[in-house]
């Protein structure tokens, strides 16, 4: 019998975020905006968490952020992300003006730092979905 | 009616821990209700006496209920609230608002895990948003070394500043007969300890053990023909900003802020006045937030306060107990805050004891900074 490596965990793609996932899975980047207050948000929720319209809408996000805080992660417990130690977990600031969590990969770790530029990249990850990462500006493998 | 009427109307009568060790051969509910009766007996009260039970634990669907289960007690007020470490801190507030109401006369508030004998890890029941599960984050311990990146780099707090919270924690642990974890630490040992999720190390991260904890609040005029000398709740505050490390306003500052300004309206004081302070510390850098958003120092100022001194000696002592760090941390810390406040007030403490401790005050955190409260006790007469 033969063991299959273990694989990347999956997002729940239902509900408010199931526009996100789509284009992700095209290699676009959508980011929550509310066409009431016109300000965007996150996480994709279906009503907006600063005015509380349901005029919720997506535009496409250039893909471009800034690292607003890191940590690299040493020691894990999980079968598939033991096989990436040590990895770094990030909060990226979108151009949009949103926060988000994601990896940052292909960049030397001692190179992270608050406020560096990344940009967008997506990797499949099994059953349709491809997930969104990020890699310094201007690098990648 | 403002929330000042309520200060000052409620009393805690009673404090017990219970369970706490790396070993048990208790069930959960049964360290709970063990703790609970033991709390009782301080107060020189009995489990007829009780008619409002809160309790949370992530074993239970329904902590309070189980509780009350287990100790044969039909309540008039009932209360699980869960908001992580914090919930028994909050639930202080919760008892008060049912006492002076009228709704019930003695609350007991408790809790147990027996995490370290059953995955010898940190048992939470935490659910995991879809935008985070992908990106292999640890938690909660991730997001607080996140936040400690942000804040050494918006405020420069220093790697050395943040190890000395957990030598603090140690000289504390080493005068507490209770401690786990009584061997006094070096800040050059925490910073060789092992990285988990940088910049936190091995020692900046809490023990992981079994134990629970009681308390128990009365009425401000059935505490007086007790026998023990009571500590009144003179104010409490709960708030959160949000739930998941994606939706942190912000990595720096917490709804600390805004528990800690609600439980000072109502005591009626302000940081100055307090003279022990206990502080969820399941990482370092908490004790920093906590120092800083409850305004015992000014945003950013926590590590020059750390270097001046929170151990035994110093002139604003914290985490007398020596915290989720050295003490013990089964799981969820909130209950061992009020228990060392009241006994700080009670002059029960021993070698930890600080002299003349008259105002406590004990600011729970939960989940990653989400859950915030407050609670500021003084001792009465």
């Amino acid at each position: 019998m033969s063991e299959r490596a273990p694989t990347r965990p999956l997002p729940d793609i239902r509900n408010a975020g199931a526009m996100f996932w789509s284009k992700a899975a095209e290699g676009v980047l959508v980011v929550p905006k509310c066409n009431a207050c016109s300000r965007t948000f996150w996480h994709p929720r279906p009503r907006c968490p600063h005015c509380g319209s349901e005029q919720v809408g997506w535009i496409r996000g250039s893909g471009a952020g800034t690292v607003h805080t890191f940590t690299v992660v040493r020691q894990s417990g999980d079968p598939y992300f033991k096989t990436k130690l040590p990895y770094a977990v990030a909060m990226i600031d979108l151009d949009e003006g949103v926060r988000i969590m994601s990896n940052i990969v292909d960049t030397p770790l001692e190179g992270l730092r608050i406020g560096m530029r990344v940009e967008v990249l997506f990797e499949a990850a099994g059953e349709g979905i491809a997930i969104p990462l990020f890699r310094a500006h201007g690098g990648g493998a | 009616m403002s929330q000042r009427d309520l200060s000052a109307q409620v009393s805690i009568v009673g404090v017990a821990t219970a369970g706490i060790g790396w070993e048990t051969q208790q069930s959960v509910a049964e360290i709970m209700a063990d703790a609970a009766c033991k709390a009782l007996d301080d107060a020189g009260l009995g489990v007829r006496d009780v008619d409002g039970v809160f309790a949370v634990t992530p074993y239970y669907w329904m902590p309070s209920v189980a509780l009350a289960d287990q100790l044969g007690i039909q309540p008039k007020v009932t209360d699980s609230t869960n908001i992580g470490g914090a919930s028994v801190v909050a639930h202080v507030g919760h008892a008060v608002r049912a006492i002076v109401a009228g709704q019930c006369e003695v609350a007991v508030i408790a809790y147990a895990s027996t995490q370290r004998s059953d995955a010898g890890k940190l048992v939470t029941g935490a659910d995991i948003l879809p935008y985070e599960r992908p990106y292999g984050a640890l938690f909660p311990i991730s997001g607080y070394a996140m936040v400690t990146q942000r804040h050494m780099y918006e405020y420069g707090t220093t790697r050395e500043q943040l190890a000395k919270v957990a030598v603090a924690a140690s000289q504390w642990a080493s005068l507490n007969p209770e401690a786990l974890k009584p061997e006094p630490l070096t800040v050059a040992e925490v910073l060789a300890s092992p990285l988990v999720s940088d910049p936190l190390r091995k020692l900046d991260i809490c023990l992981v053990t079994n134990g629970g904890g009681a308390i128990v609040l009365t009425s401000r005029d059935r505490a007086k023909k007790l026998r023990k000398r009571a500590v009144s709740v003179l104010g409490t505050g709960e708030s959160h900003s949000h739930c998941y490390v994606t939706n942190m306003r912000s990595f720096t500052a917490t709804a600390g802020v805004e528990s800690g300004r609600a439980a000072f309206e109502m005591a009626g004081l302000g940081p100055p006045d307090i003279d022990v302070v206990q502080i969820y510390d399941a990482f370092t850098i908490m004790v920093a937030l906590g120092l800083e958003d409850l305004g015992f120092c000014e945003k950013g100022g926590a590590g020059a306060m750390i270097e001046a001194g929170i151990g035994p000696g110093s002139k604003l002592p914290v985490n007398t107990t020596g915290g989720g760090l050295r003490y013990c941390h089964p799981g969820m810390f909130g209950i061992f805050l009020l228990v060392e406040a009241v006994r700080q007030l009670r002059n029960e403490c021993g070698k930890r004891q600080v002299e003349n401790a008259r105002t406590a005050l004990a600011h729970g955190f939960g989940g990653v900074l989400a859950g915030n409260a407050t609670v500021i006790l003084a001792r009465d007469g």
